[in-house]
């Protein structure tokens, strides 16, 4: 990376120039990591550890489902936080960012509700439960719909992503009070949290190692889906700069 | 922002279809229910709080197109844009006139159409109670969503995919005072939360409808 003494704020990377230049050295590299990631992480979850005593092989499924609860909710706060940023400072490629967030957050979020599901059928006997957590989920992904509907709804791009910055800031306040009124709502069948940083007992390390390393790999899975996706959209805008400067000329 | 409200008020009343269209719906709604899920008055019963509350907020979500599309047309949200009352007053007396056409009679015509799905006697105050409490909160989330799409052509099915979630909160809350109401419990807590989400809801989403109008004006 061409890192000089002047390049000193993040805000640097708000020029789509110079975004385009470190993330096409930066590619290669996430792209490499999410690779090795996700094939020792899932190849060692699925093969090389033991069964659980009471779930049997069912458990596995733990190396799939866990990291993409975590991305698909934090694909929302990073959605969160870029929508701010152009709010506040109109960077351009933040706002693309956020638009190339919200389909990756999306799948994220149908992989963990679809294999819930697959787990939870031989467990709980039952496909879906209308647990607070299954629930919420399911409601994150109407969120997710929604914001990108809005995308696709608007022309205008600058409008397009003033509304859907103001939708996500406001959705992010519903959802978080959906969650909770959810537990009032309904008593959970879903178990608790099995990684936290405050609990006194936590997995058994035999699938704490192989779940952090595909729990790594769905994170570096993100942030290379989402280079890509903004790079397209950088292009796609420059693409349409490009005709229309060319239909001006004519 | 007074004249604003008397102004709305009057086209609702002589423009025809803003009060008798969702009470209509609401009625056909609650009608529709039976023939859905079979005439025994004990499930009616157990279900009707949950069916009352999807009635009214449906009844409330197919007016929403109506708040700004007409005055978007005709330009009248341009010459209001330009004059000295704020964007947030505008939205905020958009989301009065909404509720006053909409979600007061509901509230209105609740207890009747309680009597037809045969819910249990104790509910009716919690339902009126709920339902005055919590339709407020309906209509300033749906005047956001409104905003949010009064540029686009054909935007109804939009704005339903965009408000539905946002209603969630607000629905959990009221039919869960409708239905402890039922079952002779104290239905103060979800009363209280209610109230909250509305109060929140009031004083937060016209500031949020006002920026979004602004984009959409621009």
């Amino acid at each position: 990376m061409p890192k000089t003494a002047t390049m000193s704020s993040l805000w640097e990377y708000a020029n789509p120039r110079k975004f385009m230049a470190t993330s096409a050295w930066l590619l290669p590299w996430v792209t490499a990591i999410t690779v090795i990631c996700l094939v020792v992480g899932l190849v060692w979850g699925f093969f090389f550890t033991p069964n659980d005593f009471r779930q049997g092989s069912t458990v596995k499924i733990i190396y799939v489902h866990v990291p993409a609860a975590i991305m698909a909710i934090n694909a929302w706060l990073m959605m969160l936080v870029t929508s701010l940023i152009w709010v506040i400072r109109r960077h351009h490629v933040s706002a693309l960012a956020a638009k190339a967030a919200a389909p990756v957050g999306m799948i994220f979020t149908l992989i963990a509700l679809f294999t819930g599901a697959v787990w939870g059928q031989p467990m709980w006997g039952t496909w879906w439960e209308w647990d607070p957590r299954l629930t919420s989920f399911l409601i994150l992904f109407l969120f997710y719909l929604g914001y990108m509907a809005l995308w696709e709804a608007v022309e205008n791009p600058d409008s397009a992503a003033d509304l859907t910055s103001v939708l996500c800031l406001v959705g992010s306040v519903f959802a978080i009070i959906s969650r909770y009124a959810l537990l009032f709502w309904n008593q959970g069948l879903h178990q608790g949290a099995t990684l936290s940083l405050d609990a006194e007992e936590n997995i058994a390390d035999v699938f704490w190692y192989p779940l952090v390393i595909s729990l790594a790999g769905f994170g570096f899975l993100f942030l290379t889906l989402v280079l890509y996706r903004t790079r397209t959209e950088i292009r796609a805008r420059r693409l349409k700069a490009l005709i229309a400067q060319e239909r001006m000329a004519a | 922002m007074i004249a604003l409200l008397k102004r709305d008020l009057a086209l609702a009343i002589r423009a025809g279809g803003g009060f008798g269209l969702s009470l209509a719906f609401f009625l056909i709604f609650t009608t529709l229910v039976p023939f859905g899920v079979g005439p025994a008055t004990g499930i009616l019963g157990t279900i009707s709080p949950g069916i009352l509350w999807l009635g009214a907020l449906l009844a409330c979500l197919l007016s929403l197109d109506r708040i700004f599309q007409l005055d978007w047309e005709d330009g009248t949200l341009d010459l209001v844009a330009t004059s000295p009352v704020p964007m947030e007053g505008l939205a905020a007396m958009k989301a009065l006139t909404h509720w006053i056409t909409t979600g007061l009679p509901l509230v209105a015509v609740a207890p009747a159409l309680g009597m037809l799905l045969n819910l249990p006697g104790p509910a009716y105050p919690w339902l009126i109670a709920s339902l005055a409490l919590g339709t407020p909160a309906l209509s300033a989330i749906g005047t956001f969503g409104a905003a949010l799409t009064v540029g686009i052509k054909r935007g109804g099915l939009l704005l339903s995919l965009l408000v539905l979630p946002l209603y969630v909160p607000t629905l959990i809350f009221g039919a869960l005072a409708v239905s402890r109401g039922a079952e002779g419990l104290d239905a103060t807590t979800p009363l209280a939360l209610l109230a909250g989400i509305t109060l929140g809801t009031l004083a937060v989403l016209p500031f949020a409808a006002a920026a979004a109008l602004r984009v959409n004006l621009r």
